[in-house]
């Protein structure tokens, strides 16, 4: 019997380590395709002009994964695109580190430009995943209170 | 019946606890489950923004929960 290979084509992860970009890059380019949009989130150092010593971000992990997998596999249904890697990361980030990749390659560049501003305006409103701004005076809880 | 809760962000810090084993009554809904952690936990009064998993999936304020159910208090996310 002839074995059935899956290509995978979506990559999850929410790790403790360094996010890799190039990991990302490497595992959505494809030679069918005319292009790779990533989008880095990257750690600001204020809020409304309050300076921010470093963020804490924690997440309810079983879950965060199971929504990230979804909103990949619903921009494999919504748009032409080959490949999705959605990366977050988890713990202490300090100012210009890296809390989440998202990177997606399609044939053509506008469906992986609007597939990754739909992964990533999505993993803001469903995934289980909070941060913890901490200041020099205080720390606060990102959203909790709008 | 017990069920194990999961509390996350803001809602950790408010009931002082990541985890609890609650004893509920039969067919309770997450809306009436969510006016007794109120009663409960005095400092979980301010959740109508606040999202709630079973299992870990999202459920609606009429979901009826089972017993052995893992009920998540999800507070606004702010991931990304």
């Amino acid at each position: 019997m002839k074995p059935i290979i899956m290509e995978k084509t979506i990559s999850v992860i929410l790790t403790e380590q360094t996010l890799n970009l190039q990991e990302c890059f490497d595992f959505v380019k494809d030679p069918g395709c005319g292009g790779v949009a990533i989008f880095i989130g990257t750690v600001r150092n204020n809020t409304q002009k309050k300076e921010v010593k470093f963020l804490d971000f924690s997440a309810y992990e079983a879950m965060a994964v199971k929504e990230m997998q979804k909103i990949a596999q619903q921009a494999h249904v919504k748009y032409t695109i080959k490949k999705i890697a959605i990366h977050h990361a988890k713990g202490l980030l300090q100012i210009g580190d890296i809390p989440v990749i998202i990177a997606v390659s399609s044939p053509h560049r506008k469906d992986a430009f609007e597939a990754c501003q739909f992964a990533i305006d999505s993993l803001k409103e469903t995934v289980p995943i909070w941060k913890k701004e901490h200041f020099f005076d205080g720390e606060v809880w990102v959203n909790a209170h709008p | 019946m017990k069920i194990k809760s999961l509390f996350f962000g803001i809602a950790k810090d408010l009931s002082g606890s990541a985890e609890l084993i609650l004893d509920i009554p039969v067919n309770m809904t997450i809306g009436e489950f969510e006016s007794l952690l109120s009663e409960r936990l005095s400092g979980l009064k301010d959740t109508q923004n606040f999202a709630f998993a079973a299992n870990e999936s999202f459920v609606e304020r009429d979901y009826h929960i089972k017993e052995n159910d893992v009920i998540a208090i999800l507070p606004p996310v702010s991931g990304g």
